[in-house]
């Protein structure tokens, strides 16, 4: 980067109004980290990334952190921590601090920790001699202070699988304060997680989005027991984490072949997989040699992670995109003869599952360097979309606004999702009835688990939030951004009355509404089909 | 086939003969559609069949080409086709609920339906509801009860004149068939349709809640307030309840000692 362009990012960044202070300082380290060159890649790797074929995720030039650290806080609170200078709590009051404490102290990608812990098994313990209101109350502070502390929809919380008071809590207590951080995931097993409970999580996404829903069978299967879910339904190794997460867009990548199917994942997919665990390693190479993070980093010396349990995510999307692509040049349509669509036509079930059980093969069998915890290869991850994406969708979903009716998309989608072992989103959207009858849904989820779906999530209309890639935005902050940044642009071209400059207040408290504000446009995500129960007739 | 029913239900002798003497099991229907998604026809997640054919014809009906029993061109369907669609959803299903136009008018057909149901290892476990009018006789809840799991039955006025007004008909098999359900444990909810200035005042509220907990004390009732929209023109001067009104029905429904009252909007 020239000086002088840097020098005019960074005042730009630093006088904007639409940022609050943190924001600035966060954009500043990733200016600073972009002043430097990359780790050094091949010609060809350097090409796929310039087309958007391989994508960094904007994880920044110099990785001085993993982008997803899942400490083990059981053993945190077990053994207290010589770095915080805290003993091993005793009490409700003395975790719920200690775990205030340790979080800001936990690096990832955000800036913020992704990962705050299986917090129902980590407060379970320390319930006794509470009653329930004695319990809510604490919660109640606990839940604010996160949200305040944490501004960043990608803070995320694990629950279940088991029933217990404070599942129950915390779930009684996200519906109370109806916030976007910390997100939740509920792991959902047949046998250990009671529908009672699923009613109570139903309740709480119709009345804030959360939580999202994993099939723990399916999860344990692939993971063992010590896995966390975190950020945007990246399932990862506990005690560990993923070093990077580097993308590969199959919409790109089947333009750069000229052929059909069988050309395009006989040749040109496995060079572009190449060139993703190309940057990937290069990545992977400095954070672990050159950044010296597995080495010096507080949880490390304190093995709340383990170096050794740290993997890399592999994330591809534009399936529809390819798929649909794929069988134009194959000549393949559907009945009518229109063009087969993803998400419709068996044809394109049919290729997409053979382009996925290929692309898996390939990313198992290509090595990476410090991914011993998964067989020395990363996990395939069906990356959800980023703000900045147009006209290619998220991970292996149905584009927006084509979703079939829910049998049809769940039987769609629930073949993909054991390609996808670090986790896999396809967001169904319910109108608010089901709230009034929240066993429909847990039917229909039950259903959905024993289909072979590993990640569930849905939204409902109406309650004012919504579901972008796996985070979540509260509608009226995305209004007052818009607006904000709106006057801030009119004020940058000297349009903006005096009154209007003045009035300009900080876009948005939650550093991911900037993020949500944008994705929520270009991914057209307001065009989610909802699924109508009963349906139009 | 030809001709097969919609067969209309007999009245009961004083004991009941077998089945087999009644004979009234028929294997297709007239299904007026069928929606595999629902949360809103009773426990769960169900799939709603709708019968064709009603014998009413009333003032506020939402679905008015349901009720000519036998429309020219709608050829009845069988049991195995109908049981097809209900096992490729089941996995997702909490159960099937079948309503209509009015279900009990092809209660034979419901009958063979939900034995299939019963019967197949698919579909077994899911519960097995109706959703009717209740104006029809005490042999068809026989001949529904042993496979029956529940049943959702609308109440349009406790008061017969008022019932004339808005069905053309009287209630008189209506509080019958609340009773003999009750008495089955098959009872699962009561409809109240509630049109203002016609059937909602205070008193009526309070008269038809003290009767529905004489027959039920732990009845489940719900509140259908009449919605103008996509109802028939014949109703397009009847009035909305507004939420002040639906606030008066909690509140004199719960006063008089409903205790599991639902009441949407």
């Amino acid at each position: 980067m020239q000086s002088a362009q840097l020098h005019e990012l960074v005042l730009a960044c630093l006088k904007d109004p639409t940022l609050t202070y943190r924001q600035r300082v966060q954009r500043l380290a990733g200016l600073a980290e972009n002043a430097l060159d990359p780790p050094p890649v091949s010609e060809a790797c350097v090409e796929a990334q310039a087309k958007g074929v391989v994508h960094d995720m904007g994880e920044g030039n110099a990785p001085y952190r993993p982008r997803y650290v899942l400490p083990d806080y059981a053993v945190a609170l077990a053994r207290g921590s010589e770095h915080l200078e805290l003993p091993p709590p005793a009490d409700l009051d003395e975790a719920l601090a200690f775990l205030l404490a340790m979080y800001p102290n936990v690096p990832s990608i955000t800036g913020y920790p992704v990962y705050l812990g299986d917090l129902d098994t980590l407060l379970e313990p320390y319930l006794g001699g509470l009653d329930d209101d004695a319990v809510h109350a604490r919660l109640r502070l606990f839940w604010r202070t996160v949200d305040r502390q944490l501004p960043d929809a990608f803070v995320h919380a694990d629950l279940g699988p088991g029933d217990g008071r404070a599942v129950r809590a915390i779930l009684a207590v996200d519906r109370e304060l109806r916030q976007v951080v910390p997100n939740l995931t509920l792991r959902v097993d047949p046998v250990l997680t009671p529908d009672d409970l699923l009613r109570d999580a139903v309740r709480t996404v119709c009345a804030d989005g959360k939580p999202h829903f994993v099939n723990h069978p399916m999860m344990l299967a692939d993971h063992g027991p010590d896995y966390g879910v975190v950020s945007c339904y990246n399932a990862l190794p506990r005690g560990g984490g993923s070093h990077t997460l580097v993308r590969l867009n199959l919409a790109e990548s089947v333009r750069r072949c000229a052929g059909g199917a069988r050309e395009y994942l006989g040749h040109t997919l496995a060079a572009d997989v190449a060139l993703t665990a190309e940057l990937m390693a290069a990545r992977i190479r400095f954070l672990v040699e050159e950044s010296g993070f597995y080495e010096h980093d507080w949880l490390v010396r304190e093995g709340l992670v383990d170096p050794a349990r740290f993997t890399a995510m592999f994330g591809v999307f534009g399936v529809a995109e390819a798929v649909e692509e794929l069988l134009a040049r194959d000549g393949v349509t559907a009945r009518d003869g229109t063009p087969a669509r993803y998400g419709r036509d068996q044809a394109a079930s049919d290729v997409a599952q053979a382009l996925l059980a290929r692309l898996a093969a390939l990313v198992a069998a290509t090595p990476l360097p410090a991914c011993e915890a998964t067989g020395g290869h990363a996990l395939l991850h069906a990356q959800s979309g980023i703000d900045t994406d147009v006209d290619v969708t998220a991970g292996a979903r149905v584009p927006p606004g084509r979703e079939p009716a829910l049998y049809e998309h769940i039987r769609v989608v629930a073949p993909n999702h054991r390609f996808f072992p670090a986790g896999v989103s396809d967001v169904f959207r319910f109108e608010p009835s089901v709230g009034a009858n929240p066993d429909a849904v847990v039917a229909v989820m039950r259903g959905a688990f024993a289909e072979g779906m590993r990640d569930f999530t849905f939204d409902v209309t109406g309650n004012g939030f919504t579901r972008v890639t796996g985070y979540l935005v509260r509608d009226h902050d995305v209004t007052a951004l818009r607006e904000a940044a709106a006057v801030h642009v009119a004020a940058i071209r000297g349009a903006a009355t005096a009154e209007e400059r003045v009035a300009v207040r900080a876009g948005a408290r939650h550093g991911s509404t900037f993020l949500g504000a944008t994705a929520i446009t270009n991914q057209r995500l307001a065009d989610r089909v909802v699924k109508r129960a009963p349906a139009d007739d | 086939m030809t001709e097969v029913l919609p067969v209309l239900p007999v009245t009961p002798p004083a004991t009941v003969p077998p089945l087999a003497t009644v004979s009234p099991i028929v294997r297709e229907g007239l299904v007026a559609g069928t929606v595999p998604f629902s949360a809103v026809d009773g426990p769960g997640n169900r799939y709603v069949l709708f019968l064709q054919g009603c014998g009413w014809d009333c003032l506020v009906c939402h679905n008015p080409c349901s009720i000519p029993r036998t429309p020219a061109g709608m050829r009845p369907a069988s049991v195995a086709a109908v049981l097809d669609g209900i096992r490729d959803a089941a996995p997702f299903l909490t159960g099937v609920t079948v309503t209509g136009g009015e279900a009990t008018l092809q209660a034979g057909f419901v009958r063979a339906l939900f034995d299939a149901l019963a019967a197949d290892p698919r579909t077994a476990r899911l519960t097995r509801f109706v959703d009717s009018n209740g104006d029809t006789d005490p042999g068809v809840w026989e001949l529904l009860a042993p496979v029956t799991d529940g049943v959702m039955l609308d109440l349009k006025a406790l008061d017969d004149e008022m019932h004339v007004v808005l069905t053309g008909c009287s209630n008189a098999r209506v509080v019958a068939s609340i009773r003999d359900l009750a008495a089955r444990g098959l009872l699962y909810e009561v409809r109240l349709l509630l049109v203002p200035g016609l059937n909602d005042a205070d008193a009526e509220l309070r008269r038809t809640a003290h009767w529905l907990l004489d027959v039920d004390p732990a009845v489940r009732v719900r509140i259908n307030p009449f919605r103008r929209e996509g109802a028939r023109a014949c109703a397009r001067d009847l009035l909305e309840a507004t939420p002040a009104d639906l606030a008066r029905y909690r509140a004199v429904l719960t006063a008089a000692g409903l205790r599991d009252l639902t009441i949407p909007g």
